[in-house]
């Protein structure tokens, strides 16, 4: 598991029934991307999350593979429908085997 | 008034992506250079403003370096959640409450909350008359460390020691830098004036050389700013992490091909107090977005 | 300095690119376009790419995908190492068949967004991104 990586989501508490929702969400990672050498010219093995999701209840809302041109601490913005009341539920998977979580609930005002 | 960015119209891509889905021109939030920084559409930042008196025979106007930066990069610094610097904030905020050292203790054992932290990178460097010299907020932190939590020092220019600077930035930001340059603290901001213009290295450059007589030019492909330090901690997009003031020091004389001074070295002590007081009335940024 | 008659340049043979030169990339970009369209005809338009003129450094490049309707994005860098930077696929509560991200630039190059149509079809957008060689970063 790469050190101290760390994800943050913004998502609204709460929305209407059918609203379409704004999502951001990063996470601290550095993304080697296998292309780097170090100081001793040997070539830094590829590092990264290579695969980001988003459900809700169950349900997809978005599903990323990602490759090493994602920057250090990936980003994503995105829009997900809310049919009800719920849990988002974001994933990133680690090449090196690591999933981290995190869940938003939201309530229907 | 220099021209700095080139004009673009901008907003979040996402929208700016819809908007242009449906022909519709995307909504011009920021107007170049006359960009203003409203923090998380809350706070309204000081990012230009008159030069305080010590500067009148040199500048009229003061800028952060936030109004020289292209809009993507401006508007990633508008947002907290957008900001990648806060991520470094968030980790320093476990720092915060975690006792480290011989005396069991954390920052919050004396400080309380982070926000009790309100202010000081405002006033920050300053004269402390116990220890009978100016102090920088990395000095500060340093002192606590070893002097009240019995812990080993964070190295000067290293990602604890910027994370924790950003934490207690973000405790002042949208306050003016007020930074103290009379009585006691003369004689070190005097010491950093000298270093600020005089030239140095192979290309024999001083501070001034750019930041003062050529801020709003380009050097290469990047607008000149005049160098100030408000938003540190800067999150660069170049090397994606916090980057302190020393090192930021470090690498400009470095560029001008010669032997910097060392990060926590007398000299870039008064050095950073003089930058700093070269920026009084803008805002604290910290953490800020740059290239 | 010279830069805003090069500017003016820059957008003027953009926008003649836009409009008489046939894409040409890299056969490893023609690669992964056929492996995500398994050959099939791909349409110019119908997907919007945004994405700046000239990125402030290509480490942290702000880019933005969007196509009405699109099951999935695919987004190439044409002239990076190796071309891939991310494939969105779009659920049944995708609020709309839109994302954003940062991505990195090995230098100035053409991105390239193709998108798969729910009726199997695909479009195709590219933008040239001038990464240029910074100064000393402010």
């Amino acid at each position: 598991m790469a050190e101290g990586v760390k994800p943050r989501v913004k998502a609204p508490k709460s929305a209407s029934a059918g609203e379409v929702v704004t999502i951001k969400t990063l996470i601290s990672h550095p993304m080697e991307s296998g292309q780097r050498k170090d100081s001793s010219g040997n070539k830094i093995p590829r590092s990264i999350i290579n695969r980001f999701t988003c459900d809700f209840n169950g349900q997809n809302v978005i599903d990323v593979t990602m490759e090493a041109a994602i920057s250090t601490n990936p980003y994503f913005e995105f829009e997900a429908t809310v049919p009800e009341a719920g849990e988002f539920k974001f994933t990133w998977y680690d090449d090196d085997g690591s999933v981290y979580e995190d869940t938003k609930a939201v309530s229907i005002a | 008034m220099r021209a700095f960015a080139t004009s673009r119209a901008t907003t979040s891509r996402l929208a700016m992506t819809i908007a242009g889905a449906l022909a519709i021109a995307a909504t011009p939030l920021f107007a170049d250079e006359e960009a203003d920084l409203v923090l998380n559409g809350e706070t309204e930042m000081v990012v230009r403003t008159a030069a305080p008196d010590h500067l009148s025979d040199t500048l009229d106007e003061i800028y952060s370096g936030w109004v020289f930066r292209n809009d993507d990069t401006q508007v990633m610094q508008a947002d907290d959640f957008d900001n990648p610097g806060m991520i470094f904030v968030d980790q320093a905020m476990e720092a915060w409450a975690a006792a480290d050292g011989s005396e069991g203790k954390s920052c919050a054992s004396c400080h309380d909350g982070p926000e009790s932290m309100a202010g000081v990178r405002a006033s920050y460097p300053k004269w402390n008359a116990d220890a009978g010299e100016v102090r920088t907020l990395w000095m500060q932190i340093n002192d606590c460390r070893e002097n009240q939590m019995g812990a080993e020092p964070w190295k000067i220019t290293g990602g604890d020691m910027a994370a924790m600077e950003a934490l207690i930035s973000v405790q002042s930001r949208g306050m003016p830098v007020n930074v103290a340059i009379d009585g006691p603290a003369a004689e070190t901001w005097e010491k950093g004036k000298e270093i600020y213009y005089t030239r140095y290295g192979q290309l024999e450059l001083s501070c001034a050389n750019c930041h003062e007589e050529n801020y709003g030019n380009y050097i290469r492909a990047d607008h000149l700013s005049q160098g100030q330090i408000n938003g540190f901690p800067t999150y660069r997009l170049k090397n994606a992490k916090l980057n302190s003031v020393q090192a930021r020091f470090e690498g400009c004389i470095r560029d001008t091909r010669a032997e910097p001074f060392k990060p926590g070295s007398d000299e870039f002590i008064a050095l950073e107090l003089y930058v700093a007081s070269r920026g009084n009335g803008l805002s604290v940024e910290g953490p800020s977005v740059r290239n | 300095m010279s830069i805003t008659r090069r500017d003016t340049l820059a957008l003027g043979l953009g926008a003649a690119a836009l409009t008489i030169l046939p894409f040409r990339l890299s056969a490893a970009t023609e690669d992964a376009i056929a492996a995500f369209t398994g050959g099939a005809d791909v349409a110019d338009g119908g997907v919007d790419l945004t994405a700046p003129e000239i990125a402030e450094n290509g480490n942290t490049v702000p880019i933005a995908v969007s196509a009405e309707g699109a099951a999935a994005i695919l987004v190439l860098a044409a002239g990076n190492p190796t071309p891939g930077v991310a494939e969105f696929k779009f659920g049944p509560l995708a609020g709309s068949h839109s994302a954003s991200t940062r991505i990195r630039l090995a230098g100035t190059q053409d991105v390239v967004a193709i998108a798969k149509m729910a009726d199997g079809s695909f479009a195709r957008a590219s933008k040239t991104v001038k990464v240029t060689i910074g100064g000393c970063g402010g």
